[in-house]
C-alpha cells in the first residue's frame, strides 16, 4: 500500500480546480495537510512548488510537487490505487473519461467567467454557450447514476465542483439550469450526498465571492 | 514504416497537423498497422463529423469502429491498448508520469500559442518579435526540464521516445519551417540539449517516415498566414 506520509495540498477555498484534488483525496481516504493560499501575496512555498504557473492547486507528496488539477487527480488515482478507482481500467472507457474531463476543463470555467463578467450581447452569447455545454454533458450522463457509470469516477470529480457555481451562473445569466438540464441537477444532488463532496458545496459563498470579484473588476 | 491498410485501426488526419503527427508517431512506435484517411483542407468528411461531433477536428483514431479524440488522449490510448508491442510511451513511475503530463499541458498551452502567434497570428512586426521571444523562453524552460528529467539519456522518456517527446517533437517540423521563414528558435547557443534532442527525434525511424517536409511546411505557413490575416477584422 502506498505511503500516506507527507501529503500537502496548496489550495484556495473557492477554487473548483482545487476542489477536484480535495474530492479525490477524500475518496481515497488520504490524510493530508490543507494549506490555504493567499493568491494576492503568494507564499514562497507556492512559488517554489509551481514556478511555471504560480497557481493552485499544488499537491506535494513526500516533498515532490504535482501541478495542474487533472494531472493531480490522475496521480492520486494511480498512487492510491487500492481504493475507489476513479479512472476505468478499460482503455477505451479510460479514453472517454479523459475526453469528457478535458471537455469540462476547456469549456465550463471559461464560459462561466464570461457569463458573470460580461454584460449585454456578450453575456447572452455566454449564456447560450453554457446551456449548450450543460446539455451536451447531460446527454453524456444519460440515465447513468454517475458519469463513471455505477461508480463515482474521474469525470464526476472533474465536473462536480462547478455545480457550486450553478447558482451564480443562473443569477447572473437569468436562467434556470434545472429547466435546461434536469438530469444534471439530479446528478449533482446525488454527488452532494457523498462525504467527499458535501462539505465543499456552498453556492451562496461562491456567489458572494463572485460579487466581490465583480466589484473589484468594476463590473456592473 | 508506411501505413498499411488494417481496417481495424483507422486514423483521420491531414499531412501538416502536428496533432495528427503525434498519433502517427505513437502508432509507429508501437508497430501498429493502420489505415490513414487523409482529410481535404477546407472540408470535413462525414466520417470526421460523425466520429468527432464535439470538436469536428483531427486527429481521430477509430479502433474497431470506436472513435478516440484529442491527440494526447489518443497517444495514451495507443500506449494502453498495444501495451505489449513496440516501446512503452508513458513512464512507469507515477510521479514521472505526472511530470510528463504537466509539461505536455505547458507545451500545448504556452509553447503552442506563442509559436502560433509568431508565425501566423501576429499583427505587427513588434508583436511578431515579442511572440518569438516568448516561444524562445518557453523552449528555454523546456531545455532546463530536459536537463532535469532525461538524466543524461537521449529523450525526455529516457532511452526511447516517450509521451513528452511526442508532444513536443510533433512541433519540430513546424519549428524548422519557421526557421526557413526567418525565425530563430532552435538556437544551439541557447538550447543545446534540445537541439541535440531534436536531431535524434527527427531521425528516429518512427518519426522520419511521417514528419512533413520542411520546405512544404514553410510554403504552407505563408499561405496559412495570409488566409488568416484576410479573415481578421481590421486592427483598431
Amino acid at each position: 500500500m502506498a505511503s500516506e506520509k507527507g501529503v500537502t495540498l496548496l489550495d484556495f477555498w473557492v477554487s473548483p480546480f482545487g476542489q477536484r484534488a480535495r474530492i479525490a483525496l477524500a475518496e481515497k481516504g488520504v490524510q493530508y495537510e490543507y494549506k490555504e493560499q493567499n493568491l494576492v501575496e503568494k507564499s514562497d512555498l507556492l512559488l517554489k512548488s509551481n514556478p511555471v504557473y504560480k497557481k493552485i492547486p499544488v499537491l506535494i507528496h513526500d516533498g515532490k510537487p504535482v501541478c495542474e488539477s487533472l494531472v493531480i487527480v490522475q496521480y492520486i488515482d494511480e498512487v492510491w490505487s487500492d481504493k475507489a478507482p476513479l479512472l476505468p481500467s478499460d482503455p477505451y472507457q479510460k479514453a472517454q473519461a479523459r475526453f469528457w474531463a478535458d471537455y469540462v476543463d476547456k469549456k465550463v470555467f471559461d464560459c462561466g467567467t464570461r457569463l458573470w463578467k460580461l454584460k449585454g450581447e456578450e453575456q447572452e452569447a455566454a449564456k447560450k454557450e453554457m446551456i449548450e455545454i450543460l446539455q451536451l454533458l447531460e446527454a453524456q450522463l444519460g440515465d447513468n447514476k454517475y458519469f463513471g457509470g455505477d461508480t463515482f469516477g474521474y469525470v464526476d470529480v472533474a465536473f462536480i465542483p462547478f455545480t457550486s457555481w450553478f447558482y451564480t451562473y443562473e443569477t447572473c445569466g437569468n436562467f434556470s439550469i434545472e429547466a435546461v438540464a434536469p438530469k444534471l441537477v439530479k446528478w449533482a444532488k446525488r454527488c452532494m450526498e457523498r462525504e467527499s463532496v458535501k462539505t465543499l458545496y456552498d453556492p451562496n459563498k461562491v456567489y458572494e465571492f463572485v460579487c466581490y470579484l465583480k466589484k473589484k473588476f468594476g463590473v456592473e | 514504416m508506411a501505413a498499411s491498410a488494417n481496417p481495424e485501426v483507422k486514423l483521420l488526419g491531414i499531412w501538416f497537423s502536428p496533432f495528427v503527427l503525434r498519433a502517427r508517431i505513437a502508432l509507429n512506435l508501437k508497430e501498429v498497422q493502420y489505415q490513414f484517411l487523409e482529410e481535404q483542407l477546407g472540408t470535413k468528411s462525414d466520417l470526421l463529423l460523425e466520429s468527432n461531433p464535439v470538436y469536428k477536428k483531427m486527429p481521430v483514431l477509430i479502433h474497431e469502429g470506436k472513435p478516440v479524440c484529442e491527440s494526447l488522449i489518443i497517444v495514451q490510448y495507443i500506449d494502453d491498448v498495444w501495451a505489449g508491442s513496440g516501446t512503452t510511451l508513458m513512464p512507469t513511475d507515477a510521479y514521472e508520469r505526472a511530470i510528463h503530463r504537466f509539461w505536455t499541458v505547458y507545451v500545448d498551452d504556452k509553447l503552442y500559442s506563442s509559436f502560433l502567434d509568431s508565425i501566423m497570428r501576429y499583427r505587427t512586426d513588434e508583436a511578431k518579435a515579442e511572440a518569438e521571444e516568448q516561444a524562445v523562453a518557453a523552449l528555454q524552460l523546456l531545455e532546463e526540464t530536459f536537463d532535469k528529467i532525461s538524466k543524461g539519456k537521449p529523450f525526455f522518456g529516457g532511452d526511447t521516445i516517450g509521451y513528452l517527446d511526442i508532444a513536443l517533437g510533433s512541433f519540430l517540423g513546424w519549428i524548422r519551417a519557421a526557421e526557413i521563414n526567418g525565425l530563430k528558435l532552435l538556437d544551439h547557443a541557447r538550447i543545446p540539449l534540445l537541439c541535440a534532442w531534436a536531431e535524434k527525434f527527427c531521425n528516429n525511424e518512427a518519426v522520419r517516415a511521417v514528419i512533413p517536409d520542411t520546405m512544404k511546411l514553410a510554403e504552407f505557413t505563408k499561405v496559412l498566414r495570409s488566409s488568416y490575416q484576410n479573415r481578421l477584422p481590421p486592427a483598431k
